[in-house]
């Protein structure tokens, strides 16, 4: 795993029947490019979040496939239908093969 | 002739971004849609002579970049502070001890940023932050000193400034402070480098004005420690320091050393009744 | 000054090394939409593209794309080494056809948002960002 990788997330806590919330993500992560040379003029291997995925109750949000072109500390804003109560589920994709993993409870108000 | 004329054509280009970006703007600052921030000034009394207002750095980016640091959510800098809370309780050291065992929580340092430097009367010397803290770690914890424009560091400072955010820089210049105080003023008009610069020279004399790509802005302290675009990481004011006296192609001065503790001190009171600002987040 | 025809052939042949990169990225950027569009046309328009017309920093440079009834949107990057920014992939639960990011853009170029609308037609929008290089590196 990455260092110092950690997730944050900013969800409303409720939300009515069938409304459409903005969620936003924040991820530590350095985005390593793959671009970049060491001191010693080598290359920097390539090492990234290359695919982000939001459910909510098992249904699909939105998917991202993403590139090295992707920021440091990889940030992403949606929006998300909540058609009842249940938990949201945020996961990243590492190159190195962890994965990171949030879940944020709705209510419905 | 015609080269001329493609030449004279060239420079209308180039002139085009200076004017989008000209000067500093009247945008006001809101964090969160309710934390207030006093981003302009009337210069305090010992800068009467040189500037009428004090401005933040703020005002001086883009659009796109102000509004990263209008909600914490947005503003990358508060994964450093999320990693400093973690920092904050975890004993560290031969003498068992967090943060938290002697201060309890992180509110406990509301106000401290607005005064730092300081003078310390134990140690008899001006202080910043960062020597605070890591005479914590080495005198009370018994753990390791932090290095001094490191992570570490810039993250703690990060969660202590943020205690402060809102209330007005407010740092002492008389008293015991004055004498390292009127050493970081004569650094701050001494010009250096092969390009014979000093701070004034930039942010004093040239302020809102380009210098190429860049817009200079007057030089505040009072949002740092800053996220930068540039390096996606917190920076601290020694290392800023570090980076312009080496663009003036300077010998630097060391971070932590007694030149750039007083040149923080005197630049931190160019700052008084701006608010702390810190985490900013900046181009 | 006059140009010799052996300066000029020589500015010629640099000119024509300078341009070599940027056309590979072209290419690279032109697999990319066809392995997307299947090489179906795509129409101008429909889809929405925010970015800033003045980046301060290419490291961190925030962009919106949103495109009523799109399943997915690719964005790219066409002046990058490698042109692939991200694809964002609308689930059933997606509450409006749009996503905000952060990008890094290698300098001044072209951003591409392309949609795959719901009924399997392609639509595009494009952007272009000037990148600024202070030169101030702190």
């Amino acid at each position: 795993m990455a260092e110092g990788v950690k997730p944050r997330v900013k969800a409303p806590k409720k939300a009515s029947a069938g409304e459409a919330v903005t969620i936003k993500t924040l991820i530590s992560h350095q985005m390593e490019s793959g671009q970049r040379k060491n001191k010693d003029g080598s290359i920097i291997p390539r090492s990234i979040i290359n695919r982000f995925t939001c459910e909510f109750n098992g249904k699909s949000v939105i998917e991202v496939v993403m590139e090295a072109a992707i920021s440091t500390n990889p940030y992403f804003e949606f929006e998300a239908v909540i058609p009842e109560a249940g938990d949201m589920v945020f996961t990243w994709y590492d190159d190195d093969g962890s994965v990171y993993t949030e879940t944020k409870s709705v209510a419905i108000s | 002739m015609k080269f001329k004329a493609r030449t004279a054509f060239a420079a209308l280009l180039l002139s085009v971004p200076a004017v989008a970006f000209a000067d500093a703007d009247d945008d006001k600052l809101v964090i969160n849609g309710d934390l207030e921030i006093v981003t302009k000034a009337p210069a305090p009394a010992h800068l009467s002579d040189s500037l009428d207002e004090i401005m933040s750095g703020w005002h001086f980016r883009s659009d796109e970049t102000q509004a990263l640091e209008m909600d914490d959510f947005d503003n990358p800098g508060m994964i450093f502070v999320d990693q400093a809370i973690e920092a904050w309780n975890t004993v560290e050291g031969a003498a068992g001890k967090s943060c938290a065992s002697c201060h309890e929580g992180p509110e406990n340092m509301a106000g401290v940023r607005a005064v730092y430097p300081k003078w310390n009367e134990t140690a008899g010397e001006v202080r910043t932050l960062e020597m605070q803290v890591n005479d914590c770690r080495t005198s009370r914890m018994e753990a390791d000193a932090w290095k001094y424009t490191g992570g570490d560091m810039a993250s703690m400072v990060a969660l202590v400034t943020l205690q402060s955010r809102g209330m007005p820089v407010n740092v002492a210049i008389d008293g015991p402070a004055q004498a390292t105080w009127e050493q970081g003023k004569e650094l701050y008009y001494t010009r250096t480098g092969q390009l014979d610069l000093s701070c004034a020279s930039c942010h004093e004399q040239n302020y809102g004005n380009m210098i190429r790509a860049d817009h200079l802005s007057q030089g505040q302290i009072n949002g740092f420690p800053a996220y930068r675009l540039k390096n996606s990481k917190l920076n601290s004011v020694h290392a800023r320091f570090k980076g312009c006296v080496r663009d003036t192609r300077a010998e630097t001065f060391k971070p932590g050393g007694p030149e750039f503790t007083a040149l923080e001190l005197y630049v931190a009171s160019r700052g008084n009744g701006l608010s702390v600002e810190g985490p900013s987040v900046r181009n | 000054m006059e140009f010799s025809r052996r300066d000029t052939l020589a500015l010629g042949l640099g000119a024509a090394a300078l341009t070599v990169l940027p056309i590979r990225a072209l290419a690279a950027a032109d697999d990319a939409i066809a392995a997307f569009t299947g090489g179906a046309d795509v129409a101008e328009g429909g889809v929405t593209l925010t970015a800033p017309e003045i980046a301060e920093n290419g490291n961190t440079v925030p962009i919106s794309v949103e495109a009523e009834g799109a399943a997915e949107i690719m964005v790219l990057a066409m002046g990058n080494p490698t042109p692939g920014v991200a694809t964002f992939k609308f689930g059933e639960l997606a509450g409006a056809h749009s996503a905000s990011t952060r990008i890094r853009l290698a300098g001044t170029q072209d951003v591409v948002a392309i949609a795959k609308m719901a009924d399997g037609s392609f639509a595009k929008a494009s952007s272009t960002v000037k990148v600024t290089i202070g030169g101030c590196g702190g």
